[in-house]
Formats: C-alpha cells, structure tokens, sequence
C-alpha cells in the first residue's frame, strides 16, 4: 500500500480550484479564437473578443474569470493501492475547497439546508465529491468549478428506447433552446447516455472535463457529437446570446450500458468560462 | 455599428425611453448591486412603507453577486447573474422609479411589460467576463446587509462600464431578433 497524507489531498484541490478560476485552459482559449474566426454576428465577434480579453486579465489582475467561483464538483480517482493517513480523504477535500476559497478570494457561494434556511457555509464547502476506485496507486484529482447559470439550465429525460437517437437529438437541441441567454453562450454541452438516472447526470458532468476538440474515440459517438453541435449551432442563439452562429462550442458525448427498457439521456451544460483543473498525487 | 450612448444616473424617463435593443451603453457613476434575496427584502420594505438603503427613482441596479476584493483591489470578479430569478420582484422596483437594470438572460413577459409602462430598459453585460468587467469598477462598499455575503447590496462607482441594451421600453428584444437574424434550417 502506499500512503498519502490527507494534508497533501487539501494542498491539491486547493491549487487546482485556485488555477482553475483565474487561468482558462488552453483548450477552451483555442476553441474561443477559433469560434472568432467563424461567427457571422459582428456583436458575437465582439464578445468572443471580450472574454478572450477577460481570461488574460483574470491571469495578469489575478482576479477570478467569472464571479461565480462555484460549486466545487471533484472528481477523484484513486487507486486502490493508495490509503490516506491523518484525516478523511473527504474531509481534505472539503478543507481544499475552503482553502482555495480564502486564499484565492473566491466566493462563497453555497448554503446549507436548501430546502428552509439557506444559510451561506462561509467557506464555498462543502465539494460535489464523486470518486472512483482504480487500478494502481495513483490519485487523479480534477476541480470542476461549476457555475448556476448553466448548470440551472442542465436537464436529464428517460427517454423509452423507442424514441431512439432524434428522440436524443431534440431532447439537447431543445434544452439549449430553453436555455436561451442564460447559461452564458458560447457553451459547451456534456451529455451522459445510459445507465440509471443518475448514472448519466454523472456521466454529463464527467463529459464536461474531456479536452475541447477531442472527439469520442468511438468513430459513432463521435458522429453523434458533431450531429448534435450542428444542430445546436443551427439555433441562432450566439455568443452572449445577442445571436450568432456559434452557440455551442463543443460537445462531449458518453455513454454507459443501460437497462432494456430506459434511454437515460443527462445534459449538464457548462458556461463560456469552462474551467478545470487536473493534478494528481 | 453605432457609437455607445454614455450614461450615468440619475438616469431621466425620456433618456431611457429613448434607447433601442441592440444600443450599446457605457454607464459612469454609482450604480448599486442586488441578487434575490436582496430584492425578496427590498419588496418586503417598501411594503411596509420603510426606507429603502438605496436610492431607486433613475437609478441603475446590477445583478451580480462578486467574489471577494483581495487586497488593495475596489472589487473582485464582476459579472452578471441570471436575471429572471428577480423577475416576479422587478415591477415594483420599477414602480419605485428604478430606471435601468443590467444582468443576463431572459426576462418575464410581467418585465417586458413593466418596462414599457415605467420607460426602463434592461441591459446585458457580458457574461463570463467577470475580471475584465471588475476593471470598469473604481470603488465598491457594502450599502446594506453584509450578513448577505455575495448578496449584499454593494455600491459600485463605475467608468464606462459596457452593457448592451437587450429589451426597451418599445418592446424591443436582442435576444429574440439575434437569434432569429441567425437561426437556421440544420
């Protein structure tokens, strides 16, 4: 077994949801620069223009891309030859997030008890926490920080079987076309397909973390992708939602095996301001 | 493309009535921060007939909830919220004489309506450019509720902040003949 101390899971997360807020990656900068150079709308152009400003000041001020830090979904893989010694791999997690959210200025965003007090926790904890026991003993540590603005316009249906892959096709096509202004257009889409209900809501989540421009490696799925970012590009939405032809700038499709009788379909739309980070320990 | 029309409050009824969707805006002066449940209490006082901790008659709300300032710095990332989770409170503020709201998104048909009895416009800064729009604030103080966190209403001095105006007094909405000038048969 190896051994990892718990304080060096919170020094991870805490430098990864830091990097991830004031830096863009790469990925989305290029796809941002080559949506520059496709959209028709002169207004599009300009706020294509604007945010690509807005992540070289982020990094150069060292002020966050987007004010709305977000909820900090990890996703952890961890070998199952790695053990944790001096505290809760969850707990480290949630200390990470409160220490990223202090040193770096973020914001806190979440409340406690939903449903009646929605009292501010003060330190943006606790994380979406998902992990996933692997071969070996490394762990894999990506910080998602997720906005409201799309994920309140995220939506997941149980198609039945029948309604086969146009059922599929609409049911994004017409979440984005509810989604409108909202979520921060250009957008990327994670869709998660099979499994059970929440099977592919994590499956869309997990979508949102593969590199802008890469496609499926399955030759299908990856036809199934360009299909539906046609599609929602067709809709006119645009950059800032002002109209335009770039909606969506990318669309990452997986899928997992599923019951006979249930097409789960999940769309986890992430904003304009994708941001991520991946480390490991 | 036309120049940006200059704005800064008070901002007069015939000023307003006469900006069109698609303008672009450059605001100078205060303009004042509020979020839901800034509102949800704002609505709550002038049904009580209380003071309100800001001004409303031709004045310019922002909806955004910033990140923290860090130090030496008048305010941290500054871009706006989705508006329409203020929707059902947004005619009364009107009502009060509130002039000119910045966010993003949809609004109510209740708002579009709203906007064409008071002569208010709503106007969308970009979303997602947080840092670049925080450049644009000069100072910012909490004016009410710090027990808010993110929430409270702050007052931000500003020097041509852009926005761009997304529904006016006319009837008037970007976001419906944008996507409209560009949608197409897949």
């Amino acid at each position: 077994m190896r051994e990892i101390d718990s304080s060096e899971v919170t020094a991870l997360v805490s430098r990864l949801y830091q990097e991830a807020n004031f830096a863009l990656p790469p990925d989305v900068i290029a796809a941002l620069k080559s949506a520059l150079a496709r959209e028709e709308s002169p207004l599009g152009r300009e706020v294509l223009e604007t945010l690509l400003e807005n992540a070289a000041i982020a990094t150069s001020d060292r002020v966050p891309l987007c004010q709305d830090t977000g909820l900090a979904v990890v996703i952890a893989r961890i070998g199952q030859e790695a053990c944790f010694r001096g505290g809760s791999f969850a707990e480290a997690v949630d200390a990470g997030v409160a220490l990223a959210q202090e040193q770096g200025y973020l914001r806190a965003s979440v409340v406690s008890s939903p449903c009646f007090d929605r009292n501010n926790t003060g330190n943006n904890a606790p994380a979406i926490l998902h992990t996933e026991i692997v071969d070996g003993d490394e762990v894999s540590i990506s910080v998602l920080p997720k906005g409201a603005g799309s994920e309140n316009m995220s939506r997941l249906a149980m198609l039945k079987p029948a309604d086969g892959i146009s059922g599929l096709i609409d049911f994004v096509v017409e979440t984005v076309e509810l989604a409108g202004a909202n979520p921060c257009p250009p957008i990327f889409l994670g869709v998660g397909v099979g499994g059970t209900m929440d099977r592919a809501a994590l499956l869309s989540k997990v979508a949102l973390l593969r590199p802008a421009g890469t496609p499926n490696a399955d030759k299908r799925l990856a036809e199934l992708e360009n299909d539906i970012l046609a599609r929602v590009n067709a809709l006119g939405i645009g950059p800032g939602g002002f109209g335009g032809t770039v909606t969506c700038l990318g669309v990452a499709l997986e899928e997992f095996p599923c019951h006979i009788a249930s097409l789960p379909v999940a769309v986890n739309i992430q904003c304009n301001s994708a941001r991520r980070a991946t480390g490991s320990l | 493309m036309s120049d940006p029309v200059k704005i800064s409050p008070p901002v007069s009824e015939e000023k307003t009535r006469a900006l069109r969707a698609g303008d672009k805006v450059l605001i100078t002066g205060v303009i004042y921060t509020a979020r839901d449940a800034a509102h949800r209490r704002l609505i709550e006082l002038i049904e009580q007939g209380e003071e309100l901790p800001l001004p409303l008659e031709g004045q310019i709300v922002y909806y955004v909830g910033p990140t923290p300032a860090s130090p030496g710095k008048a305010t941290g990332s500054a871009g706006p919220t989705t508006s329409s989770r203020v929707d059902p409170y947004t005619p009364q503020l009107l009502a009060q004489g509130l002039r000119v709201m910045i966010g993003k998104g949809d609004r109510s048909p209740e708002v579009a309506l709203a906007l064409s009895e008071y002569g208010a416009v709503y106007l969308a800064a970009v979303g997602g450019a947080g840092a670049l729009l925080a450049r644009k604030i000069t100072s910012g103080v909490i004016a009410a509720w710090p027990e808010l966190g993110p929430e409270a209403i702050y007052r931000f001095e500003v020097c041509d902040f852009p926005a761009t105006v997304v529904m006016d007094s006319a009837g008037g909405n970007l976001y419906a003949t944008g996507r409209a000038a560009y949608k197409r048969q897949p």
